[in-house]
């Protein structure tokens, strides 16, 4: 019990990592990852939408679409849902801790386009998880997405003082950074 | 009398880059010449060509980016990415191999981040992990070692024929130890030990020895403060505490013993040629202990439970891309100031 769902654990957070192996939610990953506080701000608004929006997706289809028979229309249902659940978030968030709201405020209407929370929605109906393991792959994979776009985010503020070649600067080594490190993640191939 | 002016620093370090670099390249021979001594003189062979790719990738690099050749291309680092990857490389490796993976280290690991001191990741290990995946059957077939079933190792000759023209002389190639004891799961250790004659004393015949070459190596690196002994010792420390907890005694389903696992294919060559790279590693000493202590976790996690039987490489590129958050959290208290960056109330107007 407690060994699946470790397995589970490891298995979305470094083996099939959401970023680098998988390639979900580039844009974020690319986009927030200048700043190293930025980038924790949006890693944890994204770990609490992405454990949310799983559960909540994971209900709606097992609920709502599967005893209708609507079994086709979950692609554009849960992009509804994890835009409700974005919004919800926002809501709370701004009523309950300004403070934190403040923090996370720019990067939580971001998450609606991540395709990584629209991805885990998805793989989780693919994958016959039951409630519990859908909440537990969104959190692995919300972690593993945290853990490579904060460590991107250190190594993008080194890179912006290294003497990159001009037609490299920017996005372009960043990209190549990124390649890299998919590289060293297929280490972790087999893990599990 | 004429009064000289001469402004401080007084002291001078007696260490420039390009003399670290010699040193490094020393600190090789012994490692070198126990691979020599068991494999033949295939790794001199690879070794000497990579060098030469080394340097031609460097100079057209430095071409490209119009830097100044001569400086560059006489601070030996070139040499040292070169000589470094060739020596991870299996023996005997064909030439494009090794062109490949040269010239992608020199080039996109090491230039396109701006040269020596900015590359982000070791560069050698770039070359290495890049080969790895794009040609796993080249890099995982190793020669041989002298006295395994009475073998004779390819003379000087052969070696360079083997290497320009791959598959004009007949070589015999072999598991190594690590991929022996990765493949077996029926046989107790001792058993696996006796049936397959590449077990030599404590690892592997000829890999132990340039182990202990290696570590000979980084020892002496060591003594002449190339390097601070917090990296290796983190490494190897936490690489033989995770063997030990899962030692179970040689069952068939052991991971191996400690001394197995620090004298197994690139441990300590890791230990004291790869993770010492300053640009790669982390700055502080204790940023250092956590980068060595998490990099020999991983070798042990991806040897034992993962795909790939010697897991260093991907150890240490894992830990390149975190060690810049590592720094961040391992920053030194600042002379004046109190932990966390505010000035000190004592002694303050």
């Amino acid at each position: 019990m407690l060994a699946d769902y470790s397995i589970l654990l490891i298995g979305a957070i470094l083996v099939n990592n959401f970023v680098l192996v998988q390639f979900l939610g580039l844009c974020p990953f690319m986009g927030v990852s200048n700043k190293l506080e930025t980038a924790m701000g949006m890693s944890m608004a994204t770990t609490f939408v992405l454990t949310l929006a799983s559960a909540c997706s994971y209900l709606t289809f097992n609920y709502l679409l599967e005893p209708l028979g609507l079994g086709y229309l979950r692609t554009i249902s849960f992009i509804l849902v994890i835009a409700v659940v974005v919004q919800f978030t926002e809501m709370v968030v701004r009523k309950s801790s300004p403070l934190l709201h403040r923090v996370l405020g720019v990067y939580l209407p971001l998450i609606t386009t991540n395709c990584a929370v629209l991805g885990v929605a998805l793989l989780n109906i693919n994958k016959e998880h039951n409630f519990m393991q859908s909440l537990f792959y969104g959190f692995g994979a919300a972690v593993g997405f945290s853990l490579v776009l904060v460590l991107f985010a250190a190594m993008r503020e080194r890179l912006a003082v290294a003497d990159v070649p001009i037609p490299f600067q920017g996005a372009a080594i960043g990209m190549i950074t990124a390649g890299l490190m998919s590289l060293a993640f297929m280490g972790f191939a087999g893990l599990v | 009398m004429a009064l000289m002016r001469v402004t401080s620093p007084h002291a001078h370090g007696p260490l420039s880059t390009a003399r670290v670099m010699q040193t490094v390249l020393l600190a090789c021979i012994p490692g070198v010449a126990a691979l020599t001594w068991f494999f033949g003189y295939g790794t001199l062979v690879n070794i000497a060509w990579a060098c030469l790719v080394g340097l031609a990738s460097e100079a057209i690099a430095l071409k490209l980016r119009r830097r100044p050749m001569g400086m560059y291309l006489k601070d030996y680092s070139a040499l040292v990415t070169a000589t470094l990857l060739a020596i991870a490389m299996p023996a005997y490796a064909p030439w494009w191999l090794i062109l490949v993976g040269v010239s992608f280290s020199i080039i996109i690991a090491k230039h396109l981040y701006g040269g020596l001191g900015y590359n982000p990741f070791n560069p050698a290990m770039v070359g290495y992990v890049v080969l790895l995946i794009s040609f796993p059957v080249e890099m995982t077939s190793w020669a041989a070692p002298r006295g395994v079933n009475a073998i004779e190792v390819p003379g000087l000759l052969d070696a360079v024929k083997l290497c320009f023209v791959p598959g004009s002389v007949d070589a015999v190639t072999m598991a190594t130890p690590l991929d022996l004891l990765k493949q077996n799961k029926t046989l107790a250790v001792d058993a696996l030990w006796q049936q397959n004659p590449q077990f030599g004393r404590w690892a592997g015949v000829g890999w132990e020895w340039a182990s202990l070459g290696f570590l000979a190596g980084g020892l002496w690196m060591l003594y002449r403060r190339i390097y601070t002994w917090h990296a290796p010792v983190a490494m190897l420390a936490s690489l033989t505490l995770m063997a030990a907890l899962f030692d179970d005694g040689g069952a068939a389903r052991s991971t191996g013993s400690p001394l197995f696992h620090l004298l197994s294919g690139g441990t300590m060559f890791g230990a004291f040629f790869i993770i010492t790279d300053p640009v790669s590693s982390a700055v502080s000493n204790l940023g250092r202990l956590v980068f060595g202590a998490l990099i020999g976790v991983l070798v042990f996690l991806i040897r034992s439970f993962g795909n790939y039987p010697d897991a260093v490489a991907f150890a240490v590129l894992i830990m390149n891309f975190a060690a810049p958050f590592i720094d961040y959290y391992t920053q030194p208290r600042t002379y004046g100031h109190r932990q966390g960056g505010t000035a000190s109330r004592k002694g303050a107007p």
